[in-house]
């Protein structure tokens, strides 16, 4: 039998849109900017509410400003509503205020450490000249919607748009270590970029892979963003692309790769970037970071948005409506994403755009049509091929990571 | 530990290319203030203060101010600490 949602998912979005009614189309074709009032969620701290600006850095458009240095600025909801993030509309995330600008001709990157046999460098020209692989992943910090937490935690206060989906291209990093001869008593994967401390007290951003990950051959050196050259925000001219894995790991301006035959120790790794054992649904492991209460953050938790609406968006009694967004997981694969449009009474089945692979955003789109005056809440939840579905009650932890709890949005009808 | 403060900003001037269009963040005038910009301002713009409140206790701003000592390394003499802290909780607390 042929489904639905099967159906559409073949046809593609473009199929989907046209068979849905001209609001539907009205709506795509309106919602590709951010213009007008800057919508936060009032979840947030009222403080970053009142601090975050819209503000465009070179090359990019404009993203809200959460931290000017470090740089920390966040895609608004309407720049995530196609399965493929523009450079300009993707999300920019430092730590360190440290950040050079790479020059292309000068930069190198040396791959070696005493866990492989020997240790190279190469420009990007005799990068590019590699045999190379291409991937759709998405890039989605581990602390994303941090801001939301109840209570909230200290950090960078994220809303929903420290995420962005690109398709890259790049050279298997698996294929790097195999020619610096990687060694069976490796462990980890070690690595760093240009960019660091603005004091030397501070520790450089230098993290780890367990070298299971590092040799996936979906693990790229990527030299290219969406067909282009990465923007200098974005890790310029050379990052790391982890898929499934959160944003932490995708070394931006790589410079170095080590591999190690002892667990790395670095600030990083060792107290940053942990969450506790045995709280989230996670698959992927990594044994030599783990203690007996936490481990590094590794895979992305099932999550969806809806970027159709923001809350507290009027719609017409009568009318048409998209409620639509995109989900994801940390490369299992999406199942379903079901969409109530009844406060979580009663769930339907949405139609999924296209399939870019697992590591990938995915659209999803469930017409509405609204009978009755007033509010109208929409939720949406996403489950995946082994069974995960998003949190229904938030799972709390200290440095606010993992935010994937179901979300509601009140339309009002008139 | 003055002097090495004043390389820590001008450090941070240095690489400021990068970081583009920075605009002034005005933190709340109160006692203080002098070594919250002083202090904090070499490393990160001073907008990470406001965002993170106000839901911040007094010992939450404590433990803050400890981290960017203890683990990143913030070159911060003992006296200004508790300046920073008290001018924290004070503004920016719960």
């Amino acid at each position: 039998m042929i489904t639905r949602r099967g159906l559409l998912a073949s046809a593609g979005m473009g199929t989907l849109l046209a068979a849905s009614g001209a609001a539907v189309q009205e709506f795509f074709a309106t919602g590709a900017g951010a213009e007008g009032a800057l919508k936060m969620s009032p979840m947030l701290p009222d403080g970053t509410r009142t601090e975050a600006l819209l503000d465009t850095l070179p090359g990019k458009k404009p993203l809200i400003k959460l931290s000017y240095r470090p740089p920390n600025y966040e895609a608004p909801i309407e720049y995530l509503r196609s399965e493929i993030t523009p450079n300009d509309s993707f999300f920019v995330r430092y730590h360190l205020a440290g950040i050079p600008q790479v020059d292309a001709a000068s930069w190198r990157l040396t791959i070696g450490g005493e866990g492989a046999d020997k240790e190279f460098s190469l420009g990007l020209n005799e990068l590019r000249q590699l045999p190379s692989a291409e991937v759709i992943a998405l890039c989605q910090c581990s602390g994303n919607r941090r801001g939301l937490f109840q209570p909230h935690v200290a950090g960078v206060e994220w809303g929903y748009g420290a995420m962005g989906c690109a398709h890259w291209k790049g050279v298997r990093l698996k294929d790097l270590l195999e020619r610096a001869g990687l060694k069976k008593e490796a462990v980890e994967i070690v690595y760093h970029g240009a960019d660091g401390p603005v004091s030397d007290k501070t520790p450089a951003f230098v993290k780890s892979l367990p070298v299971a990950k590092a040799i996936d051959d979906a693990t790229l050196v990527a030299y290219e963003m969406n067909g282009e050259a990465l923007p200098h925000w974005n890790g310029f001219p050379v990052r790391l692309v982890v898929p499934g894995w959160t944003g932490t790991y995708w070394m931006k301006h790589l410079t170095s790769i080590q591999a190690v035959t002892k667990p790395f120790d670095g600030f990083w790794m060792k107290s940053a970037y942990r969450i506790p054992l045995g709280k989230f649904p996670i698959v992927a492991r990594f044994p030599t970071q783990e203690t007996a209460t936490n481990t590094p953050i590794t895979d992305m938790v099932i999550n969806s948005l809806i970027t159709s609406h923001n809350d507290g968006d009027s719609i017409k009694i009568g009318s048409t409506v998209a409620i639509a967004g995109i989900a994801w997981d940390g490369g299992y694969g999406l199942n379903s994403v079901d969409v109530s449009t009844d406060g979580g009474k009663t769930w339907t089945d949405a139609a999924l755009g296209e399939n870019h692979g697992p590591y990938a955003l995915r659209s999803f789109m469930l017409p509405f049509v609204p009978r009755a005056a007033g509010a109208h809440v929409i939720m949406a939840r996403a489950t995946n091929k082994i069974g995960q579905s998003q949190a229904t009650t938030l799972i709390a932890n200290p440095a606010g990571y993992h935010h994937n709890l179901i979300q509601s949005l009140t339309l009002v009808a008139s | 530990m003055r002097h090495i403060t004043f390389a820590v900003v001008a450090f941070a001037l240095a690489v400021g290319v990068a970081a583009a269009q920075e605009k002034p963040v005005r933190l709340k005038q109160a006692p203080g203030l002098d070594k919250v910009e002083a202090n904090c301002a070499g490393c990160h713009s001073l907008d990470y203060v406001p965002m993170n409140s106000p839901f911040l206790n007094a010992a939450g701003w404590d433990a803050e101010v400890a981290k960017m000592i203890n683990a990143f390394g913030a070159p911060i003499a003992a006296a200004d600490a508790k300046v920073i802290s008290d001018y924290l909780k004070s503004n920016y607390g719960t």
